[in-house]
């Protein structure tokens, strides 16, 4: 953007600012011109925030514009300047620590980001000048140059594909890092390409970067010679994306189009901006309601000083005269230095102890996380990381997660389950599997004892393994070839030929469902041995190959939803075998064959696994010859050729005859379902965002219980938008209508706080959405149309249980949690996912959790959080995340409180003082009252506190509930807890105010003076704010009964300490003996329990009246996880069979 | 790998049961495999073993209860000691007319001595203490507060050459000599002096106070000192006594040394400064002779020299006669508190009671 304006500015020709021209190899295109190299960004990747020069005054500037940062930097400055009742080392001393502990840690993790960057930057690529192979660092590589990369290594910026080692022309790249698809993508080099790069003399013009990673438009102009031009258009098959991996294919040439931060990668990536947590947010609310206490209290006193003063004989009575300097002073101007003062006087109330306090919480309390041996995960022998800690409350608070698919729900990793061959069962399982006794129990539909003629079964495989578009890779094959001879037999018997894991490596597809399909053939005995020269090859159970001549694929697309090929055997038969979704397949095969299928197909379903129907029919001759003209010229066709081939596909696939259905999990991850459960349970909402189909991307959520059995299913994707035959545009908006009406408007009003139970009797929505489609809501053409859409969208959304986006890119997953954070009410989000794809949402999310997927490390490096499993999320939100933030919430809620009970009656001994800016308590006692006497037990509390014990709250998730929506820090609360603090600090000072109507406190008729007066209201302030937090402690461990009774016996000790001795640094030896003193007088004790026990009182009675709304959620707690207790046992059997059925059996009932 | 994930499932299901200490063995031993798995102790898993208070009616309404009793128990003590404690308070500003003293808020008028007449009805019980009082008069402003130099009252003489700043504005003299005592608290040192006599038939007896012991210990014998010359008057050299002052510091109290200069404990008394400002300050005791018994009842006169100012600032002086007892002074407050405090809570544990039988706090089970 930056660019283009400069340009603009510049006044560059118009050409250059739409797209940009490239030299391919810096070699211009004639000699005639001069060679001018344009100027492009170099492939330097920049995450990290400072450098060396800049980091002092940036990083000072970030932490002053901190609200509770500036503040105290004013007050400090006050007290430099201004002659004010306390020393500026009490206020500059804290901060001082406070901003240069922040700054090493800031420093720190900024350090680790150079890291990180100079890793990739330096890496070294190999690139071809002037015909030699260079190795250079990535980050000098140029637009214009020609690199090579090789196999299994990341392309290091935007690549046109020039030349590959394979014959082909093509490359096989996977995706997995970008967008999350693992398979394999084909890419095709520009065609007819001249062999030796070192000749080529070519340009490319093409469009500016742009983040969408699917689209690429350009042209490449080739110079053969002086005369002749070639120009060759440009797609995204040609090119390869930073990020992306070289799979299958030996090394290949290309050349840099898009380097550095302008590659489609950097582009997707957002910058890693500072988060700050709900908690934060509260906290400066909070603040800035303290401030204004603060500035009216000094107004006050300030106001009401100039008024007393005013009286006669009350300015300056002749014992307290003043000096010429304050005589001689300006009367506004004393007034100003009398507000300032009377401001550092009462600036305690905001103490910088807090923020230290906060920090320090969340910093030790990370380490909870990390220490935590639930999340350690023996797989990859690691546990949780925590990258931020500044969000550690806000896990309590989530409201919508949003997750990945692959790699995040489900394994990514396709297994064949079962397969049903003219209705009867065949299983693939281990023999120890838990299903297998289940199932002998289960009713009419389970057979596997039974058979089907070994003719057909044998034809269903043959149809496995022929109907596919799968690669056998070369270099494994010879293993294959080893591996299969032991499981000839397999067939037939339920499952026991145990599978040499080895084989796994050895197919490439498009997609993992045709692998796993392959594979599940070949356990049945047939394998796909490859395909030579149209010829396919598959070795049966009798170890015979046979060959198949390929005719013709059909191939597979989302609208028909089906593939087919046409082959030809030995014997001369044509035969086509098809499969796809039911769907698609039921009304082209004969009727009496679907029904035996069908159940099996429905029971699959809802088990979440992925189904296919596999059909056959014979073609006979002429009807061959018929198909066959049909296809060539459909494909020949110049004008609507999708169009007419897919006619030519209709009307080849009709006539058939079922075989059978397959079913293949993508496995989920452990505990998968569960932890959805348990996330819906707390009220969270779930939204599923993946880059996959539709189709897959539905049954994971059938499968994780995303969506249930009586899910109202609210699609709006390109097929039902294609369906109604109108506009696309009108389409979408009568489709939202109605959902909406459906959703949002028939919905019976739900209740806050009323739990959802899974088995509930209201109809649940969920909601699927795919990335064309969101794009059209999102950039409706106009302007009002477009908002009313994504109202009506977000809406729809807001009221579904859960909601699938599918097709998406890594900025539109951003957009949607953007979308979701920026309305209404503004919920907590947090995303999660384990691969580069995610990262955008990752970033823009609340709370972002990277898995330690297979999918690389770039999700974990950017998460805020990283978890070794999905189903750690459970811990993570329910357990960790309740206790950070009903920690957090109350320290932040009694850090006020106690301040302000501890600065209220230094305020109203103004009122006694001649509003002369006295301080009611010795300096000493000013500074340690946050440091020392009442830190250590909040910040124990804040760090142990279990008000729920870690197992019920992982039993029970509604109680998740019942913090939602920041309660603990809403104006409600914090109301409560000034007024407990307005109620103390009164208190504190009448008690003993009336005490000191008569100063002779002592048996012996001495008096005592301020200081006296100050200690006692201290005393009784420190010990109330102790036993205060004592009464709201439940869970007593050692260290919150050492700190709590620590802390008071140290203020005593140091009480005594501290006037014990004439301190030579001092000069007014105040406290001298004080609290000995006082201690010695009767009154004083008795007032002291006194007012502490009075304080506390309607604490206690608080605590104790409040038990009859108590005993609710108690009484609820047993009846909840006896519940759960049954429950528990069903939702952990793996297989998501049982508990199908058992809900069955419940419904019936 | 298999058999690991098995333990794991049933360690979790089965905690709480005797079979999670098995459990424990095995993953102990897993542990030792895995360097990188956290540790497995109870701090680092948050279980620290807690003690969980609850704090339920059966728990809490026998504490009301005992705390209400004794606090109605302390209360009952404390408001019939407070009674017990007779209290004469006898104001002496000379505002009004009819006021002895009157004639000394003349201006100008020096070593005025004037006489307060009053009858005692009944013997004032024990050591009688003798308080001065002042009204609106705030020893608590701050710039008052800081303005004495405690390292010079401490007996150190390079401070009575150059008092600290902080005496200001009674460091120097207008001739630049050095205050000693400096500060405004020093110069403002109260200066009225009382002389009780009883009248028996006419004729006045001297009732003597004791000025000894009515300082804090620790002020006359460590924070405030002489400067160790003798005599103390040349270490008073080149300084000048305080403006306010009639008598240099030397001559507080020439006849005892041990209550001279600095230590003179009237001067102690006023150097601790008021908490509020109506306060009063302990001037003497009368414990000697026949008043040791108390102040029998008959009519008594106060001399009083009258010399320290306070209408200017619309303050008013007093002299009060109180004895004490165990809790100090006459403080009616404590004991009503108590009573108060002791009562509610009696109250309250009865309302919890009725609360609890009516609806059986179901959770006590």
């Amino acid at each position: 953007m930056l660019r283009r304006r400069l340009n603009r500015l510049l006044g560059g020709d118009e050409r250059r600012v739409d797209s940009r021209t490239i030299y391919v190899g810096h070699r211009s295109s004639s000699t005639s011109e001069v060679f001018i190299p344009p100027k492009f960004c170099d492939n330097r990747i920049v995450s990290s925030k400072y450098t060396v020069w800049n980091f002092l005054p940036k990083n000072l500037f970030e932490q002053f514009r901190r609200i509770a940062n500036f503040y105290f930097l004013i007050i400090f400055l006050v007290q430099v300047i201004v002659d004010t009742p306390t020393s500026p080392v009490t206020s500059g001393l804290p901060l001082f620590f406070v901003i240069t502990v922040t700054a090493i840690k800031q420093g720190y993790e900024d350090w680790l980001r150079h890291k990180a960057d100079n890793e990739v930057n330096k890496y070294l690529v190999t690139v071809l000048e002037q015909g030699r192979k260079i190795r250079k660092e990535s980050e000098k590589i140029k637009v214009g140059d020609v690199v090579e990369v090789e196999e299994d290594e990341t392309f290091p910026c935007d690549l046109i594909l020039l030349q590959s080692s394979r014959d082909d022309d093509t490359c096989f790249v996977t995706t997995a890092s970008l967008d999350g698809e693992s398979n394999h993508k084909t890419h095709y080099t520009v065609p007819d390409m001249e062999k030796d790069l070192e000749s080529l003399n070519a340009t490319i013009e093409c469009e500016q970067p742009q983040p969408d990673l699917y689209k690429f438009v350009g042209r490449m102009h080739i110079y053969k010679n002086e005369q002749e031009t070639a120009v060759r258009s440009l797609g995204p098959e040609n090119l390869l994306l930073k990020g992306a991996t070289l799979k299958n294919t030996q090394k290949i040439c290309g050349v840099a189009v898009y380097t550095g931060m302008e590659t489609k990668m950097a582009l997707n990536y957002q910058g890693k901006s500072q988060k700050r947590s709900a908690v934060e947010k509260s906290i400066n609310a909070f603040l800035l309601v303290y401030l204004c206490i603060l500035v009216s209290k000094a107004l006050v006193c300030t106001t009401l000083k100039y008024v007393w003063q005013s009286k006669p004989g009350q300015d300056e009575p002749w014992y307290n005269e003043k000096t010429q300097k304050e005589k001689d002073t300006n009367l506004y101007l004393k007034m100003f230095t009398d507000f300032l003062s009377f401001m550092v006087l009462f600036n305690f109330i905001i103490p910088v102890s807090m923020y230290v306090t906060v920090e320090m919480q969340k910093f030790l309390g990370s380490f909870f996380i990390t220490w935590d041996k639930d999340f350690f995960d023996p797989e990859i022998k690691e546990g949780a990381l925590v990258n931020t800690s500044d969000l550690n409350e806000e896990l309590g608070q989530v409201e919508y997660v949003f997750t990945d698919k692959t790699g995040t729900l489900t394994q990514n990793n396709m297994e064949f389950i079962e397969c049903c061959i003219d209705g009867f069962q065949y299983k693939y399982r281990d023999a120890n599997s838990e299903l297998d006794g289940f199932c002998v129990t289960d009713g009419p539909v389970n057979k596997v004892q039974q058979k089907a003629g070994r003719e057909r079964e044998e034809l269903f495989l043959r149809a496995l393994c022929l109907c596919h578009t799968v690669q056998v890779k070369e270099s494994t094959q010879q293993s294959q070839g080893d591996g299969l001879i032991d499981q000839v037999d397999g067939f037939g018997v339920d499952g026991e030929v145990p599978h040499p894991p080895q084989e796994q490596r050895g197919f490439i597809a498009s997609s993992p469902d045709e692998v796993a399909l392959v594979k599940g053939a070949m356990r049945y005995g047939f394998t796909f041995l490859g395909l030579e020269s149209k010829t396919m090859k598959i070795l049966t159970r009798n170890n015979d190959v046979e060959m198949y001549e390929l005719l013709h694929v059909l191939n597979f697309d989302p609208v028909r939803r089906r593939m087919s090929v046409i082959v030809r055997s030995k014997s001369g038969d044509t035969l086509l075998f098809c499969k796809g979704a039911d769907s698609s397949i039921f009304p082209r095969v004969r009727q009496e064959e679907v029904e035996r299928i069908r159940m099996n197909v429905e029971r699959n379903a809802t088990e979440g696994y992925r189904t296919l129907c596999v059909a056959y029919k014979y073609l006979s001759a002429e009807e061959y010859a018929q198909a066959d003209a049909g296809l060539r010229e459909a494909r020949l066709a110049l004008q609507d050729r999708e169009e007419k081939l897919i006619t030519v596909y209709n009307q080849v696939e009709t006539g058939m005859s079922l075989i059978g259905a397959t079913a293949v999990e993508d496995r989920l991850q452990e505990e998968a379902a569960e932890t959805m459960e348990a996330l819906q349970g707390a009220g969270i909402k779930v939204w599923v965002l993946t880059g996959d189909k539709m189709e897959t991307a539905k049954s994971t959520c059938y499968a994780c219980r995303l969506f249930q059995r009586n899910t109202e299913l609210l699609e709006l994707t390109v097929r039902t938008l294609e369906d109604g035959g109108k506009k696309r545009e009108k389409r979408l908006k009568d489709l939202l209508h109605e959902y909406h009406k459906k959703a949002v408007q028939d919905a019976p009003p739900v209740k806050a706080g009323v739990t959802r139970t899974w088995s509930s009797a209201t109809q649940d929505y969920g909601f699927i959405i795919d990335g064309a489609t969101l794009s059209m809501v999102l950039n409706s053409s106009s302007e009002s149309n477009s908002s009313c859409n994504k109202n009506l969208f977000l809406e729809i959304c807001q009221n579904c249980a859960s909601v699938l986006c599918c097709r998406m890119a890594p900025l539109q997953k951003a957009q949607i949690v953007k979308m979701v954070k920026n309305s209404k009410g503004s919920p907590i989000t947090l995303s999660i996912g384990d691969g580069a794809n995610d990262v955008s949402m990752i970033l823009e999310a609340h709370v972002g959790i990277g898995i330690k997927g297979k999918e690389g490390r770039q999700a974990v490096r950017n998460s805020d959080y990283a978890i070794p499993k999905l189903k750690h999320l459970k811990k993570l939100l329910l357990a960790h995340g309740h206790l950070y933030y009903v920690r957090i919430a109350h320290l932040v809620q009694y850090f006020f409180y106690k301040n302000l009970c501890f600065i209220l009656p230094q305020f109203l001994y103004q009122f006694f003082c001649g509003y002369s800016q006295q301080p009611l308590y010795d300096a000493a006692y000013l500074t340690m009252y946050n440091i020392c006497f009442t830190s250590m037990p909040i910040l124990a509390y804040s760090l142990l506190e279990q008000h729920i014990c870690m197992e019920v709250l992982l039993d029970n998730s509604t109680l998740y509930r019942e913090i939602a929506k920041n309660a603990m820090l809403r104006w409600g609360p914090f109301l409560y807890w000034t007024l407990l603090g307005v109620f103390h600090g009164l208190l504190f000072f009448f008690g003993v105010r009336y005490l000191f109507s008569n100063p002779a406190l002592q048996d012996n008729g001495q008096v005592f003076g301020n200081w006296s007066y100050g200690t006692i209201v201290f005393t009784v302030l420190v010990f109330t704010v102790t036993l205060k937090l004592a009464l709201d402690t439940r869970h007593w461990t050692w260290i919150n009964h050492f700190v709590i009774w620590g802390s008071l016996a140290f203020y005593m000790f140091f009480s005594f300490f501290w006037g014990g001795i004439i301190w030579p640094f001092l000069k007014q030896q105040r406290l001298y003996f004080v609290f000995a003193n006082m201690l010695s007088s009767v009154s004083a004790w008795l007032v002291i329990i006194l007012l502490i026990l009075l304080s506390l009182l309607p604490e206690i009675l608080l605590v104790v009246f409040r038990k009859p709304r108590g005993p609710h959620t108690r009484q609820k707690k047993p009846v909840q996880s006896s519940v759960g207790g049954n429950q528990s046992p069903r939702s952990s059997a793996r297989p998501l069979l049982m508990r199908t059925f058992s809900d069955e059996s419940n419904t019936v009932i | 790998m298999l058999a690991n994930a098995a333990n794991n499932e049933t360690c979790s299901t089965n905690i709480g049961n005797s079979s999670s200490r098995l459990c424990n063995q095995k993953m102990v031993k897993e542990e030792q495999e895995l360097a990188n798995r956290p540790d497995n102790t109870a701090f680092t898993q948050q279980r620290l073993p807690a003690w969980q208070p609850m704090l339920s009616a059966g728990i809490v309404i026998p504490g009301f209860v005992l705390i209400g009793l004794a606090f109605i128990g302390i209360g009952v003590a404390l408001f019939v000691t407070s009674r017990s404690i007779q209290v004469l308070e006898l104001d002496y500003t000379g505002l009004e007319q009819n006021s002895p003293c009157f004639k000394c808020t003349y201006p100008n008028v020096s070593n005025c001595v004037c006489d307060l007449d009053f009858s005692i009805d009944s013997l004032f019980k024990g050591t009688v203490f003798f308080y001065y009082g002042l009204s609106n008069y705030f020893q608590n402003f701050r710039k008052y507060g800081v303005s004495k130099d405690d390292v010079q009252l401490s007996g150190d003489l390079t401070n009575f050459k150059s008092p600290s700043d902080t005496c200001s504005p009674y460091v120097y003299d207008r001739n630049n000599q050095p205050i000693v005592p400096c500060g405004s608290i020093a110069n403002s040192m109260f200066n009225d002096t009382f002389q009780l006599f009883q009248k028996i038939n006419g004729t006045k007896t001297l009732v003597p106070f004791d000025g000894k012991g009515i300082a804090w210990w620790t002020d006359y014998n460590i924070k405030y000192r002489n400067p160790s010359v003798t005599p103390l008057k040349n270490a008073f050299n080149s300084t000048v006594k305080p403006i306010f002052w009639s008598k240099p510091a030397y001559e507080l109290d020439t006849s005892d040394p041990a209550n001279n200069g600095f230590i003179n404990q009237n001067f102690l008394v006023w150097m601790r400064r008021a908490a509020l400002p109506n306060f009063r300050k302990l001037y003497g005791r009368i414990d000697e002779g026949v008043y040791a018994q108390g102040l029998p009842a008959g009519s008594y006169s106060l001399a009083i020299t009258y010399n320290y100012p306070v209408l200017s600032f619309g303050g008013r002086k007093k002299v009060v006669f109180s004895n004490v007892s165990w809790m100090g002074g006459k403080n009616e407050f404590l004991g009503i508190a108590y009573l108060v405090i002791g009562s509610l809570c009696v109250l309250m544990s009865i309302v919890m009671l009725i609360v609890y039988a009516k609806f059986k706090f179901p959770e006590e089970d």
